[in-house]
């Protein structure tokens, strides 16, 4: 069965972020186009962070993953910024999966509190810790009712 | 005037040259700064800072990465030789940039003052008449807002807490005063970069958009105004250096030299 563009992000979808291996760069959001044309795909993706060190990771498993795939000649990954990451792209599959992860999901829009609810316990009335935590992406926060630091993403 | 892409810029030399000679601007102040953020690891203070100063110097570093892809599309070099194997005179980061790290108090002075002069350069830049360069600014400001956020509220936290930590925030900001100026320099494309829309505002613009953020700070901090700014003498925008960036690029492109075509 030939490979339809269906199939091309079903098969992103198995390409996991290297830091945080329960969720995929679609759920991420990190995948801005796909197209297929006669056997070459052209796949348009944008970091998560400009200086995300995974970026590499990523894109090799994207090629190799896309090129398994019946009928596919050529792989293009090109990195955009025309359509900039933000952590409102990240889908609500990807959202759970994150707080299964143990990390909480950022904070939707531009208002109102920074600081996500609780992985562990659900509190909503953490405070901030340090904005700057083990990835580009990631803050340390404090839960006030299970008294425990958390991470989360931060939203941008 | 829109110029969407590096084929579009090299069309015509007059602002193919002066766009690059900003993108290296932008470029240099990002890595001398991240290499000297990288440099407090495993010495910050506390260990959150620590964890802070390697996530900031990683940002910096990656904003640098993402202005020599830009430049390596408008024809320079491969993104390493331009990080590593690049003459002095051709760095175009302004002076306070390359300086040693000096104390905390030095190292967070010149962090804040250096991050709201960028916040008010990308702002700017959101609307230049280069696309990539616009989308490029437009996601870096969105990270800058963090850092901008750390190193204010440091700043403000020496400065109240008196004592040696204020004495030191005082001296690290006079040390400072003599380099601050050089941020505003353009080099000498700036009026190109103007016409062309490249860089929509102009260097005393933004020095003037500068004091004015960075007064109310300084008085929260009990920091008193240091004095006049101008520009100094020795013009990282135009090339000049001081031995600092020797030494600083000597320790960063130690490894890259050992093997200049190793493949990581």
């Amino acid at each position: 069965m030939p490979t339809t563009e269906q199939m091309l992000w079903s098969a992103l979808d198995e390409v996991k972020d290297p830091e945080i291996p329960s969720i995929s760069i679609v759920e991420l959001g990190m995948v801005n186009r796909v197209r297929l044309d006669d056997g070459c795909v052209r796949v348009e993706m944008t970091p998560t962070f400009v200086g995300c060190p995974a970026i590499g990771m990523i894109r090799q498993a994207v090629q190799e993953q896309l090129t398994a795939l019946d009928g596919i000649r050529e792989v293009e990954v090109v990195i955009t910024m025309d359509q900039p990451w933000t952590t409102d792209r990240i889908t609500p599959e990807g959202r759970e999966k994150l707080r299964q992860f143990g990390i909480a999901p950022p904070v939707k829009g531009s208002s109102g509190s920074l600081v996500p609810e609780c992985p562990y316990c659900g509190a909503g009335n953490g405070e901030v810790h340090n904005w700057f935590g083990p990835t580009a992406c990631r803050a340390i926060f404090y839960c006030k009712r299970c008294r425990q630091p958390f991470e989360g993403l931060k939203p941008v | 005037m829109r110029v969407e892409n590096a084929e579009q810029a090299k069309q015509s030399e007059a602002y193919r040259a002066a766009l690059v000679d900003f993108l290296y601007q932008l470029a240099d102040d990002e890595l001398c700064l991240g290499h000297r953020d990288s440099e407090w690891l495993g010495l910050a203070p506390d260990i959150e800072e620590d964890v802070a100063f390697s996530s900031v110097a990683q940002d910096e570093v990656g904003h640098a990465t993402y202005c020599f892809s830009l430049l390596h599309d408008l024809g320079e070099e491969d993104p390493d030789r331009i990080a590593f194997a690049r003459e002095v005179k051709r760095w175009r980061n302004a002076v306070l940039l390359e300086r040693p790290n000096g104390d905390w108090a030095y190292s967070i002075a010149r962090h804040f003052l250096y991050d709201v002069f960028d916040d008010i350069r990308l702002e700017a830049l959101t609307k230049s008449s280069y696309r990539p360069l616009r989308e490029g600014a437009r996601k870096i400001r969105r990270e800058e807002t963090y850092h901008l956020q750390h190193f204010r509220l440091w700043f403000a936290r020496l400065g109240q807490a008196g004592g040696e930590a204020q004495e030191r925030l005082a001296q690290a900001v006079n040390r400072l005063w003599s380099d601050v100026g050089g941020l505003f320099s353009l080099g000498r494309f700036e009026a190109a970069l103007i016409e062309n829309g490249i860089v929509p505002i102009s260097g005393e613009e933004m020095r003037q958009r500068w004091e004015e953020r960075i007064r109310p700070v300084m008085d929260e901090a009990g920091i008193p105004w240091p004095g006049e700014i101008f520009i100094p003498s020795v013009d990282g925008r135009q090339g000049e250096h001081t031995d600092d960036l020797s030494a600083l690029l000597d320790t960063m492109g130690e490894v890259y030299r050992l093997d200049p075509n190793a493949v990581w």
